[in-house]
């Protein structure tokens, strides 16, 4: 299974390749790997509908214990199942939706690599390995959402995207640390088995604070919602996957998984439920006043994604299995309304639902197709939407906490949601014709199969309900219920739930058919909305360029001497803090010297002051100069011969880079005020002073044990060698070597790169002198 | 500014190139157990090209080396990377030293050279780097 995963990430970057070979039939071929995934997941599913769990281990980062292991229990499963089959139809419908579009290989690519990551993410069972696949969903999710890189609304969608859900990321990192910290591993079967370990553990408020940010983002609860209908700006089988079926429900299957080991707490319960419910309100309230197909059914996602949050902040037993048939039913009749909604637009030029009307005649399978999957998104019988539905209000009306504020939410999005469904099927098909960009007229069979085959799923699952007992019994299991035995049931009798239901439906057409009156009214919500969370984004954004800006200028100013200012004030801090903290500076010392070392050292102070007061560049060159060899002669005088070699080299080749540059440059000037040089004066000198703390410290008596007598003692045995200098440098420290090969290497690469460009615009501003000179 | 041509400097530039480079090499092969090694060679054999630069041109410079100095770091960079590989193959941890002695001239082979003569690489090319640009720059200057 993890070469399936893994190899899928190597198809992904051969579908330029299979695109020469079978052209625009490519998709398909592609399909056979979600295919033979979802092949291989039913041959497993005797072993999942026993209630066991199914372990594939790989051991992948066994020094830091990260494994690639898979856990398939009823949970994984059915969003394993969810993606590779939802996955199927939908590389059947874009190699149908984008034929013949130039980028259609690049889209193959991304999306493929995303079907790979999603599976990884449901089956992984280490918490570093389903990060990674997490955040690669962000990553391809906003390569999809900017496929039409040309349009500046989709890439500003793309990156909102990106910077939401990513963002989130951060906290699920830092989350997922705390919670690896809490339950001592790494494993998330393991943490689920010490759930009350973690609900007692001190650092459970945080890390479920994070790992809740996290999950929300990526799931779009309020107040993170706003970029979910802004990814519309996708091509439609994105928005069908990614923004419906699998991506967006990735946090609700974090959160799912991790019931058992976070849930049921009174923070979980809370935060869940409310948060859960104000998601469904308001995605319910913001869809009908929208008349884009897309953004409708946009809204309604994240109506949808609030209401299975709500349900797992319940968690009861009935939440639970309510949990499960509206994320099943969701699936199935979500991507099969995006993907009528991309045959409209395909078919007609036109997104809007106002500007449609009796398409039924033009084509009606694909109206039958519509009115199957909205009837099952107004949750009327008998789908499988309506059994969704009847639980979820069920729950609801059995929740312990807060039914007055849930209930009433519940139901606005209820009534809502059917006037939503309402509007996406009825519109569009019935009513008079209307005049619309192209001519339309049924779609080829490769648009309309994945639709109608889920539409035709949500119409069997609701008619033969019992079909799903062992998959929502196992599911449920996995999300920590035990094991329950579960009945679904077209009709529950005439309950307090149905009676919802039947009000909602009259609240609903009645709103359907004023919707156009309400719609004029709302519209004078507009300021209000215009303050809602997405200008918060924008103002942040707009805050971090602003602060960019003001550090850059600050700190990066581009004179040499604020960079030296900000460095040595830097050290000072640092090393200084450290140093008084830990340390108590003496200024004692035994001073035991040789004349000649005296004179080294009075040389090396002389070249320090003259080069500072120096009028000429060339003396004060000379001066560092000096200073240069005085302390390659120190090195000589204590026996280091490999330093002073490399010492009195350096200064060699200085020498050589100033012969280069010395002519090139301006004449000395006095550029900095007297204040200016008085700060110099002190930086410098307190830099000094702190060098010279430093040194005395080291050489006091209280020290660390001396680590070069290691190097010493080692140096031949281990190392074969008798330079300890040359030992350490290529042995014992060769990685801190490579690392300064590389900063040495993009020194140059800088150095190259900016004297070539000075010299291009200089050969540039020459020659348009010249070109001027000629013509005058 | 760069004066090339004068006798004393071609002639002391041809005669002490070869030594230099030598010498270089000496130091660099001796690393391990007397003072030298890769850094101290790679500054040695930049000094020697930077000798031969002043004396002939850059354009002279260019055609007995061959190659760019830009590739020589890179090639510095690939043999310190490709030094860490032997060890992956033997299982053993990142960066473990391996020694091999090769039999007929009783010469000790190992990844720590093959390293240092990545840093000898990386340190000449990037000197040679940035000596070149700054006389490329001096000669747009000087050709009015």
């Amino acid at each position: 299974m993890q070469l399936a995963v893994l190899g899928g990430f190597v198809l992904a970057a051969m579908a330029p390749l299979l695109h020469r070979w079978f052209a625009a039939r490519t998709a398909s071929v592609m399909a056979l790997l979600p295919a033979a995934i979802a092949a291989w997941l039913i041959g497993q599913w005797p072993t999942i509908a026993a209630g066991d769990t199914l372990w594939l281990e790989w051991a992948w980062v066994p020094g830091l214990d990260i494994t690639l292991s898979f856990l398939i229990d009823g949970l994984a499963w059915l969003f394993a199942m969810l993606i590779s089959v939802i996955g199927v139809l939908v590389l059947v419908y874009s190699g149908e939706y984008l034929r013949g579009h130039r980028d259609l290989p690049r889209f193959l690519v991304v999306i493929i690599a995303f079907m790979m990551s999603m599976l990884g993410l449901v089956l992984a069972d280490n918490l570093v390995a389903l990060f990674v696949f997490w955040e690669l969903t962000s990553i391809t999710s906003y390569l999809l959402i900017g496929f039409n890189h040309t349009d500046l609304a989709a890439r500003k969608a793309a990156q909102q995207g990106l910077f939401v859900t990513v963002g989130g990321g951060l906290a699920l990192l830092a989350g997922f640390v705390m919670l690896a910290l809490a339950g001592d591993s790494w494993s998330l079967a393991e943490l689920n088995a010490r759930g009350g370990q973690l609900k007692e553990h001190a650092l459970y408020a945080p890390l479920l604070a994070c790992v809740l940010l996290g999950a929300f983002t990526k799931s779009a609860q309020f107040p993170f919602h706003f970029w979910l209908p802004n990814a519309m700006a996708a091509p439609t089988p994105v928005s069908a996957y990614l923004h419906s079926a699998t991506m967006v429900k990735a946090g609700i299957y974090l959160l799912a998984r991790l019931h058992p080991a976070l849930g049921g707490t009174e923070p979980w319960v809370v935060t869940l439920s409310l948060v859960g419910a104000l998601t469904m309100a308001t995605g319910a309230f913001l869809a009908i006043q929208h008349t884009n197909v897309k953004k409708l059914l946009a809204y309604s996602t994240v109506m949808a994604l609030g209401t299975l949050t709500m349900l797992l902040g319940i968690g009861t037993e009935t939440a639970l299995i309510a949990f499960v048939v509206f994320l099943l039913g969701h699936s199935l009749y979500k991507g099969a309304l995006f993907m009528v909604a991309g045959i409209l637009d395909h078919e007609t030029g036109t997104k809007d639902v106002t500007a449609m009307g009796g398409l039924r005649h033009a084509m009606p399978r694909t109206a039958l197709v519509a009115a199957v999957a909205a009837l099952s998104l107004a949750g009327l019988p008998p789908l499988l939407g309506f059994i969704g539905k009847e639980l979820m209000l069920e729950s609801v009306l059995g929740a312990s906490d807060y039914r007055g504020v849930i209930l009433p939410l519940a139901f606005l999005a209820a009534f809502l949601t059917l006037a939503v469904a309402a509007i996406v099927a009825i519109r569009p098909f019935f009513g008079p014709l209307r005049e619309t960009p192209h001519t339309p007229h049924e779609p080829p069979g490769g648009l309309l199969a994945g639709p109608a085959l889920l539409a035709a799923l949500s119409l069997a699952f609701g008619l033969v309900p019992g079909l799903l007992d062992a998959l929502v019994s196992a599911t449920v299991a996995g999300i920590g219920a035990g094991q329950v035995e579960v009945h679904l049931a077209l009709w529950h009798g005439l309950n307090l739930p149905l009676v919802l239901s039947l009000a909602s439906l009259g609240l609903g057409v009645l709103v359907f058919r004023h919707w156009d009156r309400l719609r004029s009214r709302l519209a004078r919500l507009e300021p209000l909305m215009a303050r809602g969370p997405e200008a918060g984004y924008e103002a942040l954004m707009a805050g971090m360029v602003r602060i960019a800006e003001w550090q850059t200028r600050f700190l990066q100013n581009g004179y040499m001497r604020n960079y030296l200012v900000m460095t040595l004030l830097v050290l000072l801090g640092l090393v200084g803090h450290a140093l008084l903290v830990r340390h108590t500076p003496t200024l004692s010392f035994a001073l035991d010297l040789y004349l000649h070392e005296a004179m080294v050292a009075g040389l090396m102070v002389a070249g320090a002051v003259a080069a500072c007061v120096m009028r000429s560049r060339l003396a004060a060159v000379a001066a560092v100069g000096v200073m240069g060899y005085s302390i390659a002669l120190t090195f000589v005088l204590f026996s280091a011969p490999d330093l002073a070699i490399t010492q009195l080299l350096v200064e060699t080749l200085t020498v050589i880079l100033l012969v280069l540059v010395l002519f090139r440059l301006p004449r000395f000037a006095t550029l900095s005020t007297p204040v200016e040089r008085l700060r110099d004066l002190v930086v410098a000198g307190l830099s000094g002073g702190l060098i010279t703390l430093l040194m005395l410290a080291v050489l006091s008596g209280e020290r660390l044990p001396r680590i070069s007598d290691y190097m010493v003692e080692n140096s031949q045995p281990l190392g074969h060698g008798h330079n300890i200098v040359n030992v350490i440098l290529v042995d014992f420290r060769a990685l801190d070597t490579l690392g300064e090969m590389f900063v040495l290497a993009l020194a140059a690469i800088g150095v190259y790169a900016m004297l070539r460009f000075h010299a291009e615009e200089y050969e540039a501003r020459s020659a348009s002198r010249t070109r001027r000179g000629d013509d005058g | 500014m760069v004066r090339s041509g004068t006798l004393i400097l071609n002639v002391a530039a041809r005669l002490l190139l070869p030594l230099q480079l030598m010498f270089s090499l000496f130091l660099l092969l001796r690393g391990h157990d007397e003072p030298g090694g890769g850094f101290i060679a790679g500054l040695v054999a930049a000094g020697a090209f930077a000798l031969y630069l002043f004396a002939y041109g850059r354009r002279a410079l260019g055609a007995m080396l061959k190659v760019s100095p830009r590739d020589l770091v890179g090639m510095g960079l690939l043999l310190g990377v490709a030094s860490t590989l032997p060890a992956w193959w033997y299982g053993e941890p990142f960066f473990t030293a391996q020694w091999w002695t090769i039999p007929v001239i009783d010469f000790k082979a190992s990844t720590p050279l093959i390293f240092d003569i990545g840093v000898y690489l990386v340190v000449l090319g990037s000197v040679l780097t940035a000596i070149t640009a700054l006389v490329k720059t001096d000669q747009a200057d000087d050709e009015p």
